[in-house]
């Protein structure tokens, strides 16, 4: 396989600007990754300040209700609230041994501007994030939560106004600040090394999951399953389990449907085409241009997908699927009422799936749902779609 | 020898190389400022395809991008826009264009379509050398030439692999960013052809940022074999949209003056 690539997928796609930063990030990854100094720090800040291990929770009444056997990896209970700071603790101490003095981020939700914004306050570098406009509008909170830990929000005015063009602002921004600047990507996307490198960081949870699973039920699961926006907390369960004989399902944001054209599945319901520095499944017209994208999960309104996906979905190893709003919204409501837990309008996706799932499987079948965030962040447009509130 | 070799060979002066966005500000528009650029006296036409995320271009050439995309600018007329000119002049034409225009048409397709158009040479912004190899295929087997991108940052040991990659010339970026007119002339630029100079006996032409005909005389000294403007000429066009004439007039006045200043 070539450098870079997973499968046909992946690669290097930018502008020359960007290529000596790649470059000197790779080299930084092979030398640190395995820098006991890197990785010893690494694992106190996930432990004394994230909250690593992470629990497997068992759901007694869902499973009862489904009729086989629920397990959450709580991802939800990370500091931050989801699973984005596993990446952005990397990528910023990672950035701190490289002696770079300046982060910038994308983020769409602003899960990962938050959690970008966390990592910099607590490792001492000045954050900058892109939003878009639209978005800064939908996710309120969250910009004062960014601003709050002392990071720069800046919005992003053109195009959509979403997460796709704060990642082109964030691009053009790291164009001409490359010597001194890390540019903290959210997701498994973008050009290599980022999807192998975020692939790394989040394989935590996996790695934890698999030996939760086995401590706990003395076997492997029979079904992970994890939402899919660019695919970082699904590769991150997925990974440790890719050898094993367990189904692997991701779930997209299929929005209003496939059929309707408002959706955000890339997989699903895209083709092969180059964003963002990578060729990948994306959402794009018969000429290439990348289309709109629609969910009612902030963090899955993305055209594009990790190139790693894309190869898993070809090579058939993981099921790729989409559930609409309508569905994401009734998996909200359900794990909110029968565990007492307020899942991310993200993760409820995968939550949609597991309902999806009644009847398919048997009592004693095992099922992991990667509970990639919680869904304080969610609670206003919630209430407001399921006339909660007036 | 391609049209492109053939006009550096024989200018004797720096050439000037002339950035449009094709169906920018509508096909009519477009017509108009094509047909003033090669009239004030380009050497060279770039012509833009517009992109929906065009990451490498700054403020002037994304709005002039999504402006054309809204004037209905597609693949297909973006070659008839290239055939438009070729009617009228034998300008040497160079394609630049974002990867997934080409990937998306197909990379033997496009360039096939693009010789058949009357195109010289292919430029991909968000590709470089390394992810090369089917469109550099593609160039030769339908004679265009690839232009690569030559940046500040680029370092000595890729200089190499880039330098030694493309055919026709190089495109240094004068600056470490993204484009735009600029109203001082970055430092670079003259570093950057003392660098690359021993590497190559391609032409060098320098962009990003070049709006003035100062810039151009200092080019000129610092043994540019061309220079590239833009976002200059780009916001022409949009300022005298609403204007055809008016248009014509500036973008001729104003490549005319950026001549002057190179010599003859
Ligand atoms: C809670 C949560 N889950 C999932 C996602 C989607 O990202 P990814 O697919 O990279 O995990 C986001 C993105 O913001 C998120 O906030």
């Amino acid at each position: 396989m070539k450098k870079g690539r997973f499968g046909a997928f992946g690669g290097q796609f930018v502008s020359e600007a960007l290529m000596g930063a790649l470059g000197e990030l790779d080299e930084a990854l092979s030398r640190f990754g395995k820098d006991p100094a890197f990785t010893a720090t690494l694992d106190s800040y996930l432990a004394e300040f994230a909250g690593r291990p992470t629990p497997l929770t068992f759901c007694r009444n869902l499973s009862d209700d489904l009729g086989f056997r629920v397990c959450l990896k709580r991802e939800d209970l990370l500091h931050g609230g989801a699973h984005k700071l596993n990446n952005t603790l990397g990528q910023a101490l990672l950035a701190r041994f490289m002696g770079k003095k300046r982060l910038i981020a994308e983020t769409g939700a602003g899960q990962h501007g938050v959690a970008t914004a966390i990592a910099g306050a607590v490792l001492g570098l000045p954050v900058e994030v892109y939003m878009g406009e639209v978005d800064m509008a939908r996710q309120q909170p969250n910009v004062y939560r960014m601003e709050l830990m002392g990071a720069k929000v800046i919005p992003v005015t053109s195009g959509t106004r979403t997460l796709k063009d704060a990642v082109n602002e964030a691009l053009r921004d790291w164009a001409s600040s490359v010597r001194d600047t890390h540019y903290l990507l959210g997701s498994v996307v973008g050009p290599h090394p980022f999807p192998l490198m975020v692939r790394e960081f989040q394989s935590v949870i996996g790695r934890e999951a698999r030996g939760q699973v086995l401590g706990k039920e003395g076997r492997l699961p029979d079904a992970v399953i994890a939402c899919v926006g660019g695919g970082s907390n699904a590769i991150g369960i997925f990974h440790p389990f890719l050898r094993d004989d367990v189904r692997l399902i991701g779930v997209e944001a299929g929005g209003e449907g496939l059929g309707s054209g408002r959706h955000g599945a890339s997989l699903c319901g895209g083709s092969p085409g180059v964003l963002h520095g990578a060729l990948s499944y994306l959402l794009q017209d018969g000429d290439g241009q990348v289309l709109e994208t629609h969910s009612l999960a902030a963090g899955l309104d993305y055209p594009g997908v990790g190139p790693e996906h894309a190869m898993l979905k070809d090579s058939g190893r993981v099921e790729y699927t989409a559930v609409t709003d309508r569905e994401a919204l009734a998996a909200f409501t359900l794990l909110s009422r029968r565990e007492g837990i307020i899942p991310a309008l993200e993760s409820a996706h995968a939550v949609a799936q597991l309902v999806k799932m009644k009847g398919e499987l048997g009592r004693d079948d095992i099922v992991i749902v990667n509970l990639s965030g919680r869904g304080d962040k969610d609670l206003e447009q919630a209430a407001r779609l399921t006339g909660g509130l007036a | 020898m391609t049209r492109i070799g053939d006009l550096f060979g024989r200018l004797g002066r720096p050439a000037f190389i002339a950035y449009l966005v094709a169906g920018h500000p509508d096909t009519a528009g477009f017509t108009v400022a094509a047909r003033a650029a090669i009239g004030g006296g380009a050497d060279i036409l770039e012509l833009g395809m517009p992109f929906s995320d065009p990451v490498a271009d700054g403020p002037t050439i994304q709005h002039a991008h999504t402006r054309a995309l809204g004037a209905g600018m597609t693949v297909d007329r973006y070659f008839d826009a290239v055939r438009g000119i070729r009617e009228v002049s034998e300008i040497p034409i160079v394609l630049m264009v974002y990867c997934n225009t080409v990937y998306r048409r197909g990379v033997e397709r496009f360039y096939h379509e693009a010789r058949e158009a009357g195109a010289d040479a292919v430029l991909i912004v968000d590709m470089p050398p390394e992810e090369g190899e089917r469109a550099l295929a593609a160039a030769r087997e339908n004679q265009l030439d690839q232009v690569f991108l030559v940046a500040p940052s680029t370092s000595e040991e890729r200089l190499g692999l880039v330098a030694g990659s493309g055919s026709g010339f190089l495109y240094l970026a004068s600056l470490l960013g993204v484009t735009g007119a600029r109203d001082r002339l970055s430092g670079e630029a003259s570093r950057l052809i003392g660098r690359v100079r021993p590497r190559t006996r391609l032409p060098l032409a320098v962009g990003f940022g070049i709006s003035r005909p100062e810039h151009a005389q200092a080019l000129k000294e610092a043994g540019a074999d061309g220079i590239i403007v833009g976002s200059a000429i780009v916001d022409l066009v949009e300022t005298h949209a609403g204007d055809p004439d008016r248009m014509a007039r500036e973008i001729r006045g104003f490549i005319t003056g950026m001549r002057d200043a190179l010599g003859d």
